[in-house]
């Protein structure tokens, strides 16, 4: 469990809804949640959820701190707004979400191997790298994500995928060695870093 | 001088060698045709679309959006800025309505954006391209200077999600848009105003992570067309595009479908019915060849 985690644990002991208003992107709304379950019937993904988000609004009021947090259920969220334009009370869920996966991750909480935090993680950091995503390397380090041998596998199976895209000049095979990028990396990387500085200051006050 | 002016943003996937880089040439070509001068942003960056969610958070995030809105307020000065991705539109318009929101959240961010000298007063409207032929140009006049009307061709308009939801486009509403239809209408086409799937979600970047769940959903998309008698999917959003597209082969063997449904967009249906060519229309860059269009454009 990581300090900050452990920080938290302490600070908020018994109301996570505080935490969660304190911390979490949008928090602030939980408590208006009526639990009329329409986000939960209109999310596309809404049967693999462990919990939808109307059950984690719940689950938020009763203290499940762990529950909801190492859930894997915030990583089931297509961004498709479904459930932010169809709630009643104009609840932004899918930021609630968004905000909910982002804390547990800060906490090391997320589950591990959790497919779209991996794929989430690794489309920000191809990113980064220069500013603009590079397709191709995202592609394979999504297939060589769990290995090797696995990555050889993946990379077979999506052979003629690949090949279409080559052929309709949808995917260019000069990405691998260098590609599209802006020319003030540096700049934008200072500035990226400058933020996830101010945001770390105030989690860390909130402790 | 050009009509109408913009400051463009179009985006990763709209770069030359990447998923939508047809949509970035069939806009070029739709936009000649329209007398829509485009504007780049000058070394615009990625916006972290929504999947990003997970790797930064919410104000290094934003901060992307910052910066894409700082550079368009110094090099193209009172234009709106205008993006053809819908994920790009969603992401500079969500960070542009909260820096508006939270003055504290638009401090942060010009903090941030100080560090590669920058600064945003975020006065610039963020709109996407449908936005701008529809509200600018109009159906009317869209309609006008058709050439070649998509006579007899059957059209799905799939919307999709974010081009859709939350902000909506033209104020329609969101569980049954029409201005695709519309649009496809005014080219001579033959819309599909019921097409059950037109707002449904195709698993975004789920379809790269979750591909078992996502591939049911562009199943549904897909057999909800074959069931109306459409010839075509069209559609505003990249994303959208490719993962109706190019998954049909791994869809048919999962499912025993034989799904071989072109999926295309507006802006190559524009192309066309334009008069223009094939290669303009950059129908080459369909993995399922559209057809009908291609006929037209001969």
């Amino acid at each position: 469990m990581s300090d900050m985690n452990t920080a938290m644990v302490e600070k908020y002991r018994s109301n996570f809804l505080k935490e969660v208003e304190a911390n979490v992107e949008e928090g602030q709304w939980v408590k208006m949640c009526m639990q009329c379950g329409v986000c939960s019937g209109s999310c596309p993904l809404g049967p693999y959820w462990a919990h939808p988000p109307q059950e984690i609004f719940m689950m938020i009021r009763a203290g499940k701190r762990e529950e909801v947090l190492s859930s894997d259920s915030m990583w089931m969220c297509t961004s498709c707004y479904n459930c932010i334009v169809r709630c009643p009370r104009e609840l932004p869920i899918t930021h609630i979400m968004h905000g909910l996966a982002t804390y547990a991750k800060k906490l090391g909480l997320v589950p591990k191997n959790q497919p779209t935090a991996q794929f989430s993680q690794i489309f920000w950091d191809n990113m980064m790298k220069k500013g603009r995503v590079n397709e191709l390397k995202l592609g394979l380090s999504l297939y060589f994500k769990d290995g090797f041998g696995q990555g050889i596998k993946n990379a077979l199976a999506n052979q003629k995928l690949g090949m279409n895209m080559m052929k309709a000049k949808r995917m260019s095979a000069a990405e691998f060695f260098g590609g599209h990028g802006v020319k003030d990396v540096a700049g934008l990387q200072k500035m990226i870093k400058k933020a996830e500085e101010i945001e770390a200051a105030k989690l860390e006050a909130n402790k | 001088m050009a009509k109408y002016e913009y400051s463009y943003y179009p985006g990763c996937s709209s770069q030359d060698g990447a998923s939508s880089s047809n949509l970035k040439r069939s806009i070029d070509t739709m936009c000649e045709e329209l007398d829509v001068k485009l504007n780049e942003i000058p070394d615009w960056n990625c916006c972290s679309a929504s999947i990003g969610y997970g790797g930064g958070s919410v104000l290094p995030r934003m901060t992307l959006s910052a910066r894409n809105i700082a550079l368009s307020e110094q090099h193209n000065p009172g234009q709106d800025i205008v993006a053809t991705c819908a994920a790009c539109w969603l992401a500079t318009k969500e960070a542009s309505e909260r820096f508006r929101e939270d003055e504290n959240f638009f401090q942060e961010a010009n903090t941030a954006l100080a560090e590669a000298n920058l600064k945003m007063t975020n006065q610039t409207p963020i709109r996407h391209m449908a936005e701008v032929l529809i509200e600018d140009i109009g159906y009317e006049a869209l309609s006008e200077g058709v050439k070649k009307p998509l006579e007899g061709i059957k059209i799905a308009g799939y919307v999709g999600c974010q081009t859709n939801r939350p902000f909506g486009i033209d104020g329609e509403s969101f569980e049954n848009p029409m201005y695709l239809d519309k649009m496809v209408d005014a080219l001579g086409g033959d819309s599909i105003p019921t097409y059950e799937k037109k707002v449904q979600c195709c698993g975004g970047a789920l379809a790269f992570s979750e591909p078992e769940k996502s591939q049911e959903m562009i199943k549904g998309i897909i057999e909800a067309a074959y069931d109306n008698g459409a010839d075509m999917i069209a559609t505003p959003c990249p994303l959208c595009q490719a993962n109706v597209e190019i998954y049909q082969d791994q869809i048919n063997e999962r499912f025993g479908t034989k799904f071989e449904m072109p999926v295309v967009y507006y802006s190559q249906l524009i192309s066309v019915a334009y008069g223009r060519s094939a290669t303009d229309a950059a129908l080459d860059g369909q993995i399922i060849k559209a057809k009908k269009l291609e006929d037209l454009a001969k």
